[in-house]
């Protein structure tokens, strides 16, 4: 990134802080997390105590950085490498994100950037100017991609709700700031569990592992009553919905399930896993030690807000998570996707000058779209 | 501590004060060395170690849930008590992790009788009260189930590989587990041998009571069939062998000395995999907090730099280090062995 664009960004960001400090969201207990920050092309910095939200605005303005990070877990020396922080407990996060839901849609708004030449296009397997193939890929997620990562969080929700008793209270929804949400669970039974009962319980929520025999299919001694009923509560519940689809379509497929065997089976729960399946990106949840974007912070990979959802189903981010400022801003911009930001349209545009209010102009140096003129 | 009956001790010895029993019953521990009608419980007690050690369930006195006759009751506990008095006189720890797991094994059949005794609420009670107390699994009971919060289930199956042990293959609702009497106690089987091997370690090694000394005798021969393998070579320095050693007797090594022999094993080469089995015999194992602390070390998680082994110099300040000829003209135990011109 060129050095008028980063301070640009840097400004824009400072505006953000300044005027919008009560959009973060200082965790409890911020004395025992661990904070960390990066600025614009450097590495990051970790390992960070800080006392309270004054202490968080002050490092915020003196820094000015792109991305703000705070840890799920509680410690009782933050500021000490890993190894001496001493663990307490984390809470509970979940990370669900378009990019992992192998949507249709998003081959539509994926561009990408040739590493050798800057050539934006639209051709995801090799640079239409100089074929090289190191490309790196920018997507301008759309409506469809932020309404199946709802759904996502609903289904997560239900799950955490219903089988482990968490009460929707301890939950809170926060848009990504760029391509899907952050799930958090507060005071529940899994505080303090570690990193190994984490993966078991993500292995829990995604439906994945689970042998014939949980769902009633048994390799010998066959037994239709073992099979689970409609209303049945958890996993089997939900297997007899998608598997049976309606209670009086339960026998006859249960005469199918039997005469295709164990091993179709296993077929079937797989098939299960990936339809009913909460698709939850395990690697986040199972590190007890990660630091994540600080809700309310921004996210440079766009520009916008991680945002707390107080109405997911209409929630909309590029609406709600949009708040930088409409002052007008000159910028070259290549971006071959077009884009709405605040109910306004933008682009394409084919490496053209425009005129744009910063929010977007932000928006499509973050995605590396434009640059200033 | 739990309040115990004549019965539940027997089936538990674990759970007794070992001191504090043996004076309620009027005894010392000289006696039974001297006592011509004590002494057979020596005998009873090294034969208790020897089924251990042979890997099967020593079978006890005890009836179904009761002592065939009274008088087998005091000697079903006393053997228990000497036998670890008798282990720890030969401090021989490849012994005392077999009997600690064959007595655990033998427990776990009470307690599952216990759990699932329907006519006998308070035989129930006990076994679910041995294990909250111990475990700190809080078991309800509900119908013919034992229900467990999804929490405490984790922690303990994570260390089960059978598909059928993973939590989607459970019962699950409203956040606990669902199980059967047999299922609570196979799940708390590895913290159970821990928990007696424990016991044990920390008892207090008595002086040589005279009478004891055959059975000792006897014992730390027995124990030389056990002597597990090393991963011990020549090339090793002596700090790094003694490290080994200790852990290898299931003694405490500080954290200074596993940061020395991880740090040292990882350099040359060796994975995390490779080492982790190293620390299983440390009195406070905990397998997750081991990877986790190798893998830091080893610079696969976190901040990404391997850690590499500290100087002769430092570990001589940690008392760590105990240097011989070989160790002259070297700075570092990596260096150990390397011919130096
Ligand atoms: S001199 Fe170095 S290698 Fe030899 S024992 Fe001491 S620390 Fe280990
Ligand atoms: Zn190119
Ligand atoms: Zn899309």
């Amino acid at each position: 990134m060129q050095e008028a664009d980063i301070l640009f960004l840097e400004d824009s960001f400072k505006k953000y802080y300044f005027n919008h400090f009560d959009q973060i969201k200082v965790p409890e207990r911020t004395s025992e997390r661990e904070f960390g920050y990066q600025k614009f092309n450097s590495g990051m910095t970790r390992h960070i105590s800080l006392k309270d939200d004054k202490e968080l605005h002050l490092l915020l303005m003196q820094n000015i950085p792109s991305d703000v990070y705070c840890s799920n877990a509680c410690y009782t020396f933050p500021n000490l490498p890993m190894n001496e922080k001493d663990w307490k407990e984390a809470d509970l996060i979940f990370d669900i994100d378009a990019k992992d839901l192998n949507l249709s849609c998003r081959e539509n708004h994926t561009v990408s950037i040739c590493n050798d030449c800057n050539e934006v296009s639209k051709n995801l397997t090799q640079c239409s100017k100089c074929n090289s193939t190191k490309l790196e890929k920018k997507s301008l997620p759309c409506k469809n991609c932020i309404d199946a990562s709802k759904i996502e969080v609903e289904k997560l929700s239900e799950v955490l709700i219903n089988d482990l008793a968490i009460t929707r209270e301890n939950i809170q929804v926060y848009f990504s700031g760029n391509e899907g949400f952050h799930v958090y669970v507060y005071n529940s039974q899994f505080q303090e569990i570690g990193s190994r009962e984490r993966s078991e319980l993500t292995d829990y929520i995604s439906l994945r592992g689970a042998i014939p025999e949980t769902f009633g299919m048994k390799k010998f001694k066959q037994d239709r009553a073992s099979f689970p009923d409609f209303n049945e509560n958890g996993w089997r519940g939900r297997f007899s919905k998608y598997v049976f689809g309606s209670k009086s379509k339960r026998s006859k497929i249960i005469t199918e399930l039997l005469a295709n065997g164990y091993s179709s089976f296993q077929k079937t729960l797989d098939n299960a896993s990936e339809n009913i399946g909460v698709k939850i990106d395990p690697n986040v949840t199972i590190d007890i030690h990660r630091i994540f974007r600080l809700p309310g912070s921004i996210n440079s990979k766009s520009g916008l807000t991680k945002t707390h959802c107080d109405d997911l189903t209409n929630f909309d981010p590029y609406v709600e998570a949009s708040f930088l400022s409409d002052d007008t801003v000159e910028v070259f911009a290549n971006s071959p996707i077009e884009f709405k930001l605040k109910n306004k349209k933008f682009g394409p545009y084919l490496n053209e000058k425009v005129t744009v209010p910063t929010f977007a102009a932000v928006y499509m140096i973050c995605k590396k779209l434009a640059r200033i003129a | 501590m739990l309040a115990l009956g004549q019965d539940e001790i027997a089936k538990y010895p674990f759970l007794a004060d070992a001191g504090q029993y043996l004076k309620d019953q009027g005894f010392s521990l000289e006696q039974f060395g001297t006592d011509p009608d004590l002494k057979d419980l020596i005998k009873k007690a090294y034969q208790r170690i020897l089924v251990a050690a042979d890997g099967k369930i020593y079978k006890s006195d005890l009836d179904g849930d009761h002592v065939s006759k009274e008088a087998a009751l005091p000697r079903e506990v006393f053997s228990f008590l000497l036998a670890i008095v008798l282990l720890k006189l030969s401090g021989m720890h490849t012994l005392i992790k077999r009997f600690a797991l064959a007595e655990a094994r033998r427990a776990e059949k009470y307690l599952e009788k216990d759990l699932a005794n329907i006519s006998d609420e308070s035989k129930n009670q006990l076994a679910i009260r041995v294990i909250d107390d111990l475990f700190s699994v809080q078991v309800e009971k509900s119908d013919g189930y034992f229900v467990i919060p999804v929490s405490d289930y984790l922690k303990h199956s994570i260390n089960f590989h059978e598909r059928e042990w993973k939590l989607i293959n459970r019962h699950v609702e409203n956040g606990q587990v669902f199980l059967s009497p047999h299922e609570t106690v196979r799940l708390i089987r590895k913290e159970l041998g821990t928990y007696i091997n424990s016991k044990i370690i920390n008892a207090k090694t008595p002086t040589m009571i005279p009478g004891f000394e055959d059975s000792v005798n006897k014992l730390v021969l027995l124990s030389k069939k056990f002597v597990t393998y090393t991963v011990t070579t020549g090339e090793y320095p002596p700090c790094i062998k003694h490290a080994i050693e200790i852990l290898e007797k299931g003694e405490n090594l500080p954290h200074s000395g596993r940061f020395m022999l991880a740090s040292f094993l990882l350099s040359k080469g060796q994975t995390v995999q490779q080492v982790a089995p190293l620390f299983k015999n440390a009195p406070d194992y905990n397998e997750r907090v081991t990877l986790y602390q190798l893998n830091h070390l080893a610079g696969t998680s976190g901040s990404g730099t391997q850690y590499s082994c500290p100087s002769c110099e430092k570990l001589k300040t940690q008392s760590l280090c105990f240097a011989t000829s070989e160790c002259d003209n070297i700075i570092n135990p990596l260096q150990f062995g390397r011919k130096k011109k």
